[in-house]
């Protein structure tokens, strides 16, 4: 496999403005000739959707949801960044490009985030335009605020519900879209393979979840928004639904994944309240601008946290870390929670929480000031434990909550499939190694509405497609083989449910994979995976018919594809012997505790290509240079 | 669901309305909302095509109270809570959301009777002020909106 970015050449600030003029284009009246499927309708999805459908492209939108509405994009809270410079505070298109490459640890490609910088302000122009009720001063202009440890107000936010907003604003637009007949929508709609014809990605084989029918489409490329794969770790902050399958069925057609190891967690989450809690809930990380983490001095402490005195208490941030305290960097803060509860410090029922206690700054601010800062978070921490935080401290906990690896795409977003692109989550472009506070959105957006339908349109008017038939051996092919995997797992009928697969796969991959990684435990976890594998195809019990809506059959399929992106995680964590960003070596570290590079070995993205399951995918390597941005070591002392 | 006693009866039930046919078990068809959508809940305007953002100052009372309609995901709650399974608070938030907006007024008219009617169309009912939705609405919704989308499809039908 050869990996060619297709990086444009020229200056860096040159590069997407020439590449959009050297692009072919598709003359306006032969666009509806041109057959479009988009799998996923998410941030990504819907705005490229409603922008490749306006252009006049026949777009065929999936989504195993019953509304676009539904797509997690829904859960993001705190923003999206644009340096529109508002604030006048010294922002810059320049600014945002550092801080991302930065940010990411100099493990994601300088062209694709400059691009990313440079459209930015265009996406916050294009929601305003279309009704996203932004917040705002009191002039009527457009507010900012700084987030993520950024030193410039650059990020847009509409109170805490960003996602939610931005999600439905790329939803009207699709549903503007639906109306006028360029798009078709088709919901409760689950992907489940890849058609290639002659080399090219040409269709998808789908099962209709209501019915249970495979159906098979047939198009000139195939787009994948689909979203991340955090929910390999069975916990997460992902939605439930939330899964790989797309993009795994597509790297076992060919396409390769990258950087799968380069995965986030969030240190101020919601613990798990029990064995069969399914998902966590995310706090912003604002919390800890107030908040004093702490656990008591001894273990197995019986005492309410109200009742521990000072003494007993251990606010082991502001000891081991005198400068930063409470707000050191997500990684640093998740690492030491695990490690105290590790060591049997952890609090609540599952030993699995420490403190964020408020005590002290109501003491201080008062009740009023903390209310106002925090007040929705408070709620929801209310309502989902049925604790009040303003009268004990809350328990948190770090969760997995994104994943920057994703499938291999080239600067225009196509993966090492021609044909098939791959946008928002889904892809591994922008983030490195590690993602920077509100620029989810601003990647997803940025992909669908500004990226894909100048790249996608420049890949249809410059290749020659034969004509293809639903009964052409390709689809076939693909829609037996699904056919046969449905029917095989339907007869497996052995004794434990999917869901006990997903929970056994999760533990192994968060205590040998999570947050802090060493070599032993990544063996361990490469010996364990293969093992749940193979007695889940030997004793999985799905109930239900194959015909008809299933959940547990649509989680089966899911939960498979898993069982297999565990191991190559694994594998991609082991191999990089480095630690940067989110994946966080132990052996390699500085001797205050913090992730230490190796640019000299692991300056490139590795793009894993399948080779068989359970046999070792071949390792491509994309070499990343920086010419711009000069890598050097972050320090928080 | 959250406060109950052990060996209280919970009940649960899909939600109940004609314009929601049940799949299976709990699991409920909304996309009639989504056709409402698809029928005039936006502005139309083309990707690209639109000005620079802070072009379009809009008064922070109006950018709140929009917020507040916007808040709507569209769960359903509200017809399922109306005994005449009334959409009329989701349609009335959408309404709202843009009829504030100096944005979205440019099309309000055709927007409120396009989506009414579609409404209508998807065997909704009306509103007859019960509030069952704006008790139910998990985000907080107020019959406000709902005052509101009468006042715009009244002001669309006689001008």
């Amino acid at each position: 496999m050869t990996l060619d970015s297709k990086i444009p050449s020229g200056p860096i600030e040159k590069k997407w403005d020439s590449h959009r003029f050297n692009m072919k284009l598709v003359n306006p009246s032969n666009r509806r000739k041109y057959t479009v499927i988009m799998v996923g309708t998410g941030l990504a999805g819907a705005s490229a959707a409603a922008s490749l459908g306006e252009l006049g492209y026949n777009v065929l939108a999936f989504s195993y949801h019953e509304s676009p509405r539904r797509a997690h994009s829904i859960a993001a809270q705190g923003g999206i960044n644009a340096p529109k410079n508002y604030s006048n505070d010294g922002d810059s298109i320049w600014r945002l490009f550092y801080d991302t490459v930065k940010g990411g640890d100099y493990r994601a490609r300088e062209a694709n985030v400059y691009r990313l910088a440079q459209v930015s302000g265009n996406i916050i122009d294009q929601c305003v335009a279309q009704g996203v009720p932004f917040a705002r001063d009191y002039a009527g202009y457009l507010d900012n605020r700084s987030f993520g440890g950024a030193q410039v107000s650059r990020t847009f936010y509409a109170r805490g519900q960003t996602g939610q907003q931005l999600l439905l604003g790329a939803y009207s637009a699709l549903s503007r879209q639906i109306n006028a007949g360029t798009v078709k929508f088709f919901p409760r709609r689950e992907m489940l393979d890849l058609v290639i014809v002659d080399g090219q990605a040409r269709g998808i084989i789908c099962r209709d979840l209501v019915t249970g029918k495979i159906e098979t489409y047939a198009a000139n490329a195939v787009v994948l928004a689909t979203g991340g794969y955090a929910n390999t770790f069975y916990l997460s902050t992902m939605a439930k639904a939330s899964n790989a399958t797309a993009i795994w069925r597509a790297y076992k057609k060919g396409a390769a994944f990258a950087n799968p190891c380069f995965t986030q967690i969030h240190p101020t989450c919601i613990p798990q309240g029990g064995p069969y809690q399914s998902k966590l809930t995310l706090m912003s990380e604002s919390l800890r601008n107030d908040g004093r983490i702490w656990v008591p001095k001894k273990k197995g402490e019986t005492r309410k946290p109200q009742d521990i005195p000072e003494e007993d208490r251990d606010y082991y941030l502001e000891r081991l870390y005198p400068s930063f305290g409470n707000l050191v960097p997500r990684d640093v803060a998740s690492r030491r929670a695990k490690e105290m509860c590790d060591k049997g410090f952890g609090v609540g029922a599952t030993g699995l929480a420490v403190y964020l206690d408020f005590a002290d700054p109501i003491k201080r601010l008062g009740k009023h000031v903390i209310e106002e800062r925090y007040g929705n978070l408070f709620d929801m921490y209310h309502e989902i434990t049925a604790e009040d935080p303003y009268k004990s401290p809350m328990r948190i906990y770090p969760a997995v909550h994104y994943a920057m690896g994703g499938l291999w795409v080239d600067y225009n977003l196509m993966s090492t499939i021609p044909g098939l692109f791959v946008a928002g989550e889904a892809n591994f472009s922008d983030h490195g190694a590690n993602r920077l506070g509100a620029s989810a959105l601003m990647q997803g957006l940025a992909d669908g509405y500004f990226i894909l339908p100048y790249t996608l349109g420049d890949y249809l008017a410059s290749t020659k497609f034969a004509p293809v038939k639903m009964d052409d051996a390709p689809f076939k092919e693909a829609q037996s083989g699904i056919e046969d995997m449905i029917k095989t797992l339907m007869s497996i009928n052995g004794k434990k449910t999917v869901e006990e697969f997903h929970r056994e796969l999760g533990k192994v991959m968060w205590e040998c994979v999570g947050m802090g990684r060493n070599k032993a435990r990544l063996q361990k976890a490469l010996q364990e995976i293969p093992k749940i594998r193979d007695e889940f195809w030997n004793n999985v019990k799905i109930v239900g018919a194959a015909n008809d809506l299933n959940a547990e059959l649509e989680r089966a399929g899911r939960v498979a594809d898993f069982l297999e992106l565990g191991e190559l995680l694994s594998l991609d964590a082991l191999h990089r012997e480095e630690s940067c960003g989110g994946h966080f070596r132990e052996e390699y570290q500085t001797e205050e505790g913090e992730a230490l590079r190796n640019d000299k070995k692991f300056a490139y993205v590795a793009a894993w290509e399948f080779a068989g399951v359970g046999k070792k995918p071949i390792l491509n390597k994309e070499p990343l240079e920086f010419e711009y941005v000069k890598p050097s070591q972050r320090s928080y002392k | 669901m959250r406060v109950f006693h052990d060996s209280d009866t919970i009940v649960a039930e899909p939600w109940r309305t004609k314009a929601f046919p049940i799949l299976k078990d709990l699991i409920v068809d909304r996309t009639s909302l989504d056709r409402i959508m698809a029928a005039g809940g936006y502005i139309s305007a083309k990707t690209g095509g639109v000005p620079e953002a802070n072009s379009i100052p809009v008064p922070k009372h109006d950018a709140e109270e929009s917020m507040d309609a916007a808040a709507c995901i569209g769960c359903g709650a509200c017809v399922a809570a109306c005994p005449n399974s009334s959409a009329m608070l989701f349609v009335a938030a959408k309404v709202s959301q843009f009829a504030l907006l100096p944005q979205g007024k440019i099309e309000r008219k055709e927007r409120v009777l396009r989506m009414v009617e579609q409404m209508d169309k998807e065997g909704f009912g009306n509103c007859s002020n019960n509030y069952a939705c704006e008790a139910e609405c998990p985000k907080k919704i107020t019959v406000t909106h709902i005052a509101r989308l009468n006042r715009e499809f009244i002001r669309a039908e006689l001008t």
